[in-house]
């Protein structure tokens, strides 16, 4: 849901349902290293209901999509993260079992 | 000062064009913990924040995916312990809140009581039954809502009877009791309508051992060894249970992680020399071995930092001394993260399952907005 100007379309408010600061720190993070926002902040109006607001304003793009790279760019930042752990387990595996020893915690 | 005019920060003769100056690259990627309180503990991360300097921190997705890196330092059965390097606290933290609340697991919801004798109460054993971690992959399950019936393919169903003998001694009743129940469930629903044939409280269709999936891992719990309830003399639980998909936020028995939390990387610096009797009394003021002596040749004892990552900030170091001789800081960007698991998954899936789970996430909103 956006709420903002019907005539300036580089700043509006957009208000997500079942969010919480999981999903709402983690895009305001992304949308901070884009060069075209000059702000970016989220609030949650009531911790019992669960809305969040992200406000974005940017230096003339319109603010929605700024929004969709920021998800975007967050996408491919987990995707980064995932094929790196996995790559990191495997050989963490393969590194050890040449040494036959399982360092298991007493 | 002895000049009058100031000196610009990219002005002084040693500092790289391009990069900050070493204090503020200290205080943007460093939290120093001072004897009462850390500080810069804010994160700097608008792009534009040091725009005068003409040094740019933006980190895109190509910057953050060549500098990214994941040690393994752990991993058991049961544990991982890993390190992340150059990803921000913020998404650290939406991992951490999802292995915690969001990752979906089997746990009992509903207990039927058939016959209850012990000295705990209904819903005391009923509370503690679903906190039983099960050996189920929530994978091969659905949700089971309200208006849903529980048929194989939503529920889990087990059963646990266990008497006393009158004159024997008493029984602790421990969590290998719950037996499963791979045909649904094995009472009968009450119908005021004589000519319905009886129904149970679950419609398996089929059994549940005759699907491929559960008949290589038959669905258990997890630890045999739990205590449920102790039996006294002539007491008898009779009772029948029925485990479904859930997920952390709602209850935390559905929580697949025992705990899940990450420490930024300890850095520990010593501002001055310290040799000597002093670096003694330092080496032992550390309670975890941080510090050890170094020997300079001719007699003399330096003391050196050898183990930082072990550093608790129990602030030892820094308490009741005169002059400050060693200061604590973290990394703010190297996270030594350590996942718990209950069980139902292995660690390291765990954690997958989670970063997955934070880019449905971020799908669902791109597609509401589009």
């Amino acid at each position: 849901m956006e709420h903002g100007s019907a005539t300036d379309s580089s700043s509006s408010t957009f208000s997500l349902m079942d969010e919480d600061h999981t999903l709402a720190n983690s895009v305001r993070y992304t949308l901070n290293q884009d060069p075209r926002v000059i702000f970016c902040g989220y609030s949650i109006p009531h911790p019992s209901e669960n809305k969040v607001n992200i406000r974005v304003q940017t230096t003339g793009d319109p603010a929605k999509d700024v929004l969709k790279d920021g998800f975007q760019n967050l996408m491919v930042m987990c995707q980064h993260v995932r094929s790196t752990f996995g790559n990191a387990v495997d050989d963490f595996r393969a590194n050890k079992s040449p040494e036959g020893m399982r360092i298991d915690t007493p | 000062m002895s000049s009058s005019t100031k000196l610009s920060a990219l002005d002084m003769p040693d500092v790289p064009m391009g990069h900050l100056p070493e204090h503020l690259h200290l205080q943007r990627t460093r939290v120093v913990c001072k004897a009462d309180a850390p500080i810069h503990t804010e994160g700097i991360q608008y792009s534009g924040a040091y725009a005068s300097t003409g040094v740019d921190i933006s980190m895109g997705p190509n910057k953050f995916c060549k500098n990214f890196k994941i040690e393994v330092v752990r991993l058991t059965e049961d544990e991982i312990e890993f390190d992340m390097v150059g990803i921000d606290a913020s998404l650290a933290n939406a991992f951490r809140r999802i292995l915690i609340a969001e990752v979906p697991t089997m746990a009992i919801e509903k207990v039927l009581m058939v016959n209850n004798t012990s000295v705990i109460a209904d819903e005391v054993l009923a509370h503690r039954l679903g906190l039983v971690p099960l050996n189920a992959d929530p994978r091969l399950f659905e949700y089971l809502s309200e208006n849903d019936t529980p048929n194989e393919r939503n529920t889990i169903v087990y059963k646990m009877e266990v008497s006393c003998k009158k004159g024997g001694s008493r029984v602790t009743v421990k969590s290998d009791q719950l037996k499963w129940l791979p045909n649904g469930s094995e009472l009968q629903m009450t119908t005021y309508d004589s000519s319905a044939k009886a129904k149970s409280y679950t419609s398996f269709s089929c059994s549940q051992d005759s699907l491929p999936e559960f008949s290589k891992k038959p669905l258990g719990v997890r630890f045999d060894d739990i205590i449920l309830a102790k039996l006294g003399p002539g007491q008898v639980i009779e009772l029948e249970a029925h485990a479904v998909k859930g997920m952390g936020k709602v209850h935390a028995k559905w929580s697949p992680v025992a705990t899940a939390w990450y420490r930024m990387l300890p850095e520990v610096v010593l501002l001055k020399e310290v040799k000597g009797d002093d670096a003694e009394k330092l080496v032992k003021k550390c309670p975890v071995g941080v510090f050890d002596i170094e020997d300079l040749g001719n007699g003399e004892k330096k003391a050196a930092v050898a183990n930082s990552r072990a550093c608790t900030l129990c602030r030892e170091c820094v308490r009741g001394v005169n002059e400050e001789l060693v200061e604590l800081r973290r990394v703010k960007d190297h996270f030594i993260f350590t996942i718990e698991s209950t069980g139902a998954f292995s660690p390291e899936e765990l954690f997958i399952k989670a970063v997955k789970i934070l880019e449905e996430k971020c799908d669902r909103v791109i597609s509401e907005l589009s």
